[in-house]
């Protein structure tokens, strides 16, 4: 079951899926609802007949769903949504940047970014499996950068419904509103038991690392293509500085880490391809093996720093090895990064080990001059 | 890597054109191709851009084209030369203009631009009745740059463009990319 509401730039996905529901080539119910809020409230109703169910969002449709977000996690309802990542008002911006997803980390939903489109089909699929593994059942939300991955037209291969079908079997759930098995589902507790189950909660977000790992591996027996987990490290095996990255950037920070090496530079990248469940285990081991770490934010917790680098930092703390860590915040209200930029982030993380430069955190490419 | 930005006015097509020529890149050229819009709303008449990239290995930089190969203007009213201006050094303009004497002087003001001129709305009106020029000016970027064959640039015609409007597309496309050839000798 569908059902979604449109907002740029997610719009084209749910016009295409309505028109593929109309003319039959995807058996599934499209629901039109009045709102987001209305949206993931269907899903969940038709989520707990053991429906599987998608919807899709954006920006400030995301935030107006806020308080179903909690419902369909705490009710562990395996939803799958796409997200195209896009800036939040005030002032009012159709462009692209990850405040909306990121403000949203404690949601209770597994949160995963993709690179490029064809990571984005692939993750759909592989998100179904992880959702609903039953050591899971947690809803899954697919981010995508705004227009840099919905409105890019670019080849990929598309694998058959039968190959589909085989990686994805139908959704199978004894928790499900069944008259002939009666269930109480999403319902209110006390303090006496209420904290056990946000433990569980916490515990299925545990536990679905392993199988997030399990799913890539069986995805890639299948389709060929595997994406590593939780992150990808590029070119991190002789680095000294590695900029960690979160979605369509990946990209372009590829090229720079390239130009770069063959300059002379000991640069990588980390992809942290899930935010939540975070990759703990995975960063501290990396800070244990380079000189400098920065984080690129496309958002900003205002009066702290980007959400990602207090993550990332928060691990790299708990591995104790006291690296130089460095927060850039670039892209917001969709601005352009460039190659440029990137370079001067390697530049300003250079600077840092020679103990030039003290400031931790840096806006790049902000075009007014500040005084910190 | 070859960076193309596309000029016209919304509903003319850059976008269309832009999308077919990374369609025919990548389907038919065994090449990477990644095209895409001006990111943001967009009205019918207001100025838009679009942009095509097209490589031998796969494109992951999803920055902004900064000094395109080519400029292709779609419609005369937005040619300027401050709308060119970033052009890599050596690029070439192709301007769909009635009148082409009137840049003649951008090339001694400019940078080293090359020039390119050819009169796509009449031949657009000739054979689609309509003022629409993207086909055509497919067919002329597709002359001047040699970035895929004709034959690429039909077949991707064919994938995407509607059976009502194909033929006619087909045969603008084809005029245009011979009648830059002729030009040229």
């Amino acid at each position: 079951m569908i059902s979604a509401y449109p907002i740029t730039p997610q719009t084209t996905v749910v016009e295409r899926l309505s028109e593929m529901v109309e003319d039959g080539s995807l058996k599934s119910e499209f629901m039109h609802v009045e709102s987001e809020h209305s949206a993931l409230s269907a899903c969940m109703g038709a989520s707990s007949i053991g429906a599987r169910t998608f919807t899709a969002t954006s920006s400030q449709g995301l935030l107006y769903m806020a308080e179903c977000l909690h419902y369909a996690s705490g009710g562990r309802f395996p939803i799958v949504m796409m997200n195209a990542n896009r800036s939040l008002a005030l002032p009012w911006s159709i462009y692209g940047d990850q405040r909306d997803s990121l403000s949203l980390l404690d949601c209770g939903w597994i949160q995963v970014y993709a690179e490029d489109a064809q990571e984005s089909l692939d993750m759909v699929i592989q998100s179904y499996a992880i959702a609903e593994n039953l050591k899971v059942l947690t809803p899954v939300m697919l981010n995508l950068d705004g227009f840099a991955l919905t409105h890019t037209y670019e080849v990929l291969e598309v694998p058959s419904s039968e190959d589909v079908d085989a990686f994805l079997p139908p959704f199978q759930t004894p928790y499900k509103m069944d008259l002939n098995s009666p269930k109480n589902m999403a319902f209110s507790s006390g303090p006496g038991d209420n904290m056990q189950f946000k433990y569980q909660q916490h515990k299925a977000m545990l536990d679905a690392i392993d199988v997030i790992r399990d799913v890539d591996e069986s995805f890639f027996r299948l389709f060929g293509r595997r994406y590593g987990g939780l992150v990808e490290e590029y070119r991190c095996d002789d680095a000294e500085m590695v900029l960690v990255t979160l979605g369509s950037i990946t990209g372009t920070c590829r090229v720079v880490v390239d130009e770069l090496s063959q300059e002379g530079w000991k640069v990588g990248l980390l992809k942290i391809r899930f935010m939540r469940p975070f990759p703990e285990k995975e960063i501290m081991e990396l800070s244990r093996r380079v000189m400098a770490v920065g984080v690129i934010d496309k958002d900003i917790s205002f009066g702290y720093e980007g959400t990602v680098f207090t993550n990332v930092n928060s691990a790299i703390a708990k591995a104790r090895t006291g690296i130089l860590t460095m927060n850039f915040i670039a892209g917001l209200g969709g601005r352009d990064i460039s190659r440029q930029d990137i370079r001067q982030m390697f530049l300003h993380l250079q600077e840092g080990l020679l103990g030039l430069e003290k400031n931790s955190m840096q806006f790049i490419n902000l075009r007014v001059a500040i005084d910190e | 890597m070859i960076e193309v930005r596309w000029h016209g006015r919304g509903g003319q097509g850059a976008f269309t054109a832009s999308r077919i020529l990374g369609a025919s890149a990548s389907l038919f050229e065994g090449k990477f191709g990644l095209a895409f819009p001006s990111f943001g709303p967009e009205r019918r008449g207001a100025p838009v851009q679009a942009f095509t990239k097209i490589d031998e290995k796969k494109i992951t930089d999803r920055s902004e084209i900064k000094s395109p190969d080519y400029i292709v203007i779609l419609d005369e009213t937005l040619a300027s030369l401050e709308r060119v201006s970033d052009i890599k050094e050596n690029g070439k303009v192709i301007i769909n203009a009635s009148r082409p004497e009137r840049y003649a002087s951008w090339q001694k003001k400019g940078r080293r631009i090359k020039l390119v001129s050819f009169d796509a709305t009449t031949l657009a009106l000739e054979v689609l009745k309509m003022p629409i020029t993207n086909t055509a000016m497919l067919g002329v970027f597709v002359a001047v740059s040699g970035a895929i064959s004709l034959d690429s640039a039909v077949k991707g015609l064919v994938a995407n463009m509607g059976r009502s409007i194909l033929a006619g597309n087909i045969e603008v496309l084809k005029r245009a990319y011979s009648r830059v050839l002729e030009d040229q000798k």
